[in-house]
């Protein structure tokens, strides 16, 4: 009897090919949101294999770069990569983990929703705004040097097809997301011919999309209207410092870095990651939260088509976090990592 | 025994009158003293006529040189700029340009620290309370020394220069004033893990300046973290300095935390000039010529330049009274919630004054 029930239980657990999708865990608190990513994904039984890959900060390639020609083989591959915290380094030897993967997969834009999560009380209610950000020059281009002691300069690059890649990009996301406008964010008053460029052909890019608002705003008065009154944007596409800049100012609108989902996209691989530090402080004491890392995993399912499980999970971090009775120190909760992911677990 | 003496203070006001508010000038300095006004386009010229309005009421010994229409290429009228010490800005923009940046006109008068006072005001509906932050921008090198060619078609370089000297006259700038105006903080913002010779250039020498003033606290915030901590818990900032670019939209964050563009004062200073203007510049050509602008940060950076002439007393009393007809009064105009116009608010700023 109890053979052929064993027999029963292992036919039915059909052996897909699961699809394999890299993991970077991290540095710090990675290692433990990255087990509870793995664990709820599990739960929901989600048809991934994940490849571990760790990045060890005492191998240094010859390019002065942390990652290896292998690991970046890998993730193009593959195709999917969901990446923990890394740290980077102020003023230091090596280039930055995410710099480096960005400029050699070629991520050429980095995608941020920021949608106000209920549940979560901050100043600014009702927001729902989407950053695409150039990913690739600009003026984290590296190009620096001293020029004369006490004189120092940084190249600032626009080139023509990065301004077109990330613009179409744009505008094809905002198609496909059903977002109504479309905001060039810029500095054109300054950077006549560099930021001139960029508008340039964004404008050009958004004749194609007749059903869209195109508009552009200097980036000051966008960093004005964003805090001072954020539900009437919509989805923004700048260079690069802009960029990064405006992407974290709103996730301070939504609640902060540890809410916030981010993915990377390139022509070949995507990779999704959490943007919040390494918390050293908590890190290895099972109190960090993991929904930062958690909703870029699924953003990652929708990429990959597999919404039905995107939704399962995102329906279950939503409802937890609604509800409050789980949640992690940063929410102003007591809850454990644990104790938060089989929350999560429970509502699937 | 101090709580009697602030009683005694509020009720009693001539007790109040004879400590705070007298100042002992030097012989002569009641002298009329030469301002130039720039009232410039868009709701420049609403808000200069406002600041003159005022300055009328109160009989302040200024004299205005107004320069209307200014153009900046016209070498005559430029020179007229270096003519008096003290300017008032409207707005000023470039030529046929629907920008203000007109970093040109910053450099040429070599007023290298921009700064914007934000501070949550009672009576203004606000995301954040108890908000007092100082802006300190470096404002003549960075990502505005206007330095750009194109390389190759379609590709174009826009180079950023820092160099020591001017990252050492803006930090001891912003210590020299956290000092003098009784700040406990300077929190310089920088991006110097991505920029790290720029930016780090720039942090070095406030690390450097920042040993002078052991008895103000020092600290160094990323640009992106110290925008998502503005929206967050601004509370924490008091005075912040940092090069050109990100001085821009801190200001305008700053602005937008607290009562918006309207309420935020900002002077430019250099070694021979001091200019007093928005704290942010936008040109606001949708709502100019419609009477509807708020005046309250240029009356407040008035206040300033008055205080920068050697005329405290009328700066106070003009810091009150549009307090009090924020406060007291509840006359608003739309930026900040009300229905007053221009000219209202500016009249009932005039009744309020000398309370």
């Amino acid at each position: 009897m109890n053979i052929i029930r064993k027999a029963s239980t292992t036919i039915l657990r059909p052996q897909f090919n699961y699809q394999k999708v890299i993991l970077f865990p991290g540095d710090g608190i990675g290692p433990e949101i990255s087990k509870a990513v793995i664990d709820i994904f599990d739960a929901a039984k989600v048809p991934i294999e994940w490849e571990f890959h760790e990045i060890h900060k005492k191998r240094v390639t010859e390019q002065g770069d942390l990652i290896t020609e292998d690991t970046l083989k890998q993730v193009k591959a593959l195709k999917y990569a969901l990446k923990g915290p890394f740290e980077t380094p102020i003023g230091k030897g090596y280039r930055s983990i995410n710099v480096t993967l960005r400029k050699r997969l070629q991520l050429f834009a980095n995608v941020r929703p920021c949608k106000s999560i209920k549940g979560v009380k901050t100043p600014y209610p009702g927001v729902d705004v989407v950053t695409i950000r150039e990913n690739t020059e600009g003026e984290y281009s590296g190009l620096e040097h001293e020029v004369v002691p006490g004189v120092v300069e940084n190249l600032k690059i626009v080139s023509y097809n990065a301004c077109q890649n990330i613009a179409q990009y744009a505008f094809e996301f905002a198609r496909a997301n059903n977002r109504k406008q479309v905001v060039a964010c810029h500095k054109a008053g300054v950077m006549k011919q560099g930021d001139g460029l960029f508008l340039k052909v964004c404008d050009d890019v958004a004749k194609n999309y007749p059903e869209i608002e195109f508009s552009e705003e200097q980036i000051d008065t966008m960093a004005f209207k964003l805090a001072n009154d954020p539900t009437k944007i919509d989805v923004m596409v700048m260079p690069n410092l802009y960029g990064d800049i405006v992407s974290d100012l709103c996730a301070g609108l939504i609640g902060g870095l540890g809410l916030t989902a981010s993915g990377n996209i390139g022509k070949d691989c995507e990779v999704y990651e959490a943007v919040h530090g390494t918390a050293p402080d908590i890190a290895g004491k099972n109190l960090a939260n993991p929904t930062a890392l958690l909703l870029s995993g699924i953003m990652m399912l929708k990429a990959m088509k597999l919404n039905d499980y995107a939704n399962r999970i995102e329906t279950a971090t939503y409802s937890v976090l609604e509800e409050g009775r789980f949640l992690t120190g940063d929410l102003g909760g007591k809850s454990t990592t644990t104790d938060y992911t089989k929350a999560i677990i429970d509502k699937l | 025994m101090k709580n009697c003496v602030r009683q005694a203070f509020r009720s009693n006001s001539t007790l109040r009158g004879a400590w705070s508010q007298n100042y002992l000038q030097r012989p002569g300095e009641g002298q009329l003293k030469n301002v130039t006004v720039l009232p410039g386009d868009g709701i420049g010229p609403e808000i200069t006529r406002s600041v003159m309005q005022v300055f009328d009421a109160l009989h302040v010994p200024v004299k205005f040189d107004v320069l209307d229409n200014f153009n900046f290429d016209n070498d005559e009228q430029r020179n007229l700029l270096k003519k008096n010490e003290c300017i008032l800005l409207g707005v000023m923009t470039e030529k046929n340009q629907k920008y203000t940046d007109n970093y040109r006109f910053y450099k040429y008068l070599d007023l290298y620290a921009n700064i914007t006072f934000a501070f949550s005001v009672e009576g203004i509906k606000q995301r954040h309370n108890n908000t007092d932050i100082v802006v300190i921008r470096e404002n003549t090198e960075g990502e505005y020394s206007g330095v750009e060619h194109e390389v190759y078609p379609g590709v174009v370089e826009s180079i950023k220069v820092t160099t020591k000297q001017a990252s050492l006259r803006i930090a001891e700038y912003a210590f020299e004033f956290a000092h003098l105006s009784g700040r406990k903080k300077v929190t310089a913002v920088h991006k110097a893990n991505i920029m790290k010779l720029v930016d780090g250039l720039f942090l070095s020498a406030h690390r450097e300046v920042a040993q002078k003033y052991p008895f103000i606290k020092y600290e160094e915030m990323i640009i992106d973290n110290c925008c998502m901590q503005l929206v967050k818990n601004p509370t924490q900032f008091d005075v912040m300095v940092m090069p050109n670019l990100y001085g821009s939209i801190v200001q305008n964050v700053v602005a937008g935390i607290t009562g918006g563009v309207g309420m935020a004062a900002g002077a430019s200073i250099g070694k021979d000039h001091a200019l007093f203007s928005q704290g942010c510049r936008h040109t606001g050509r949708d709502i100019a010529g419609k009477n509807i602008v708020n005046p309250s940060a240029l009356l407040v950076s008035s206040s300033l330049l008055l205080r920068h002439l050697g005329l405290p007393n009328f700066a106070d009393q003009i810091c009150s009274a549009v307090q009090e007809t924020i406060q007291e009064r509840k006359l608003k105009t739309k930026d900040i919630g009300g229905k007053a116009s221009t000219e209202q608010f500016t009249k009932e700023v005039i009744k309020c004054l000398g309370k």
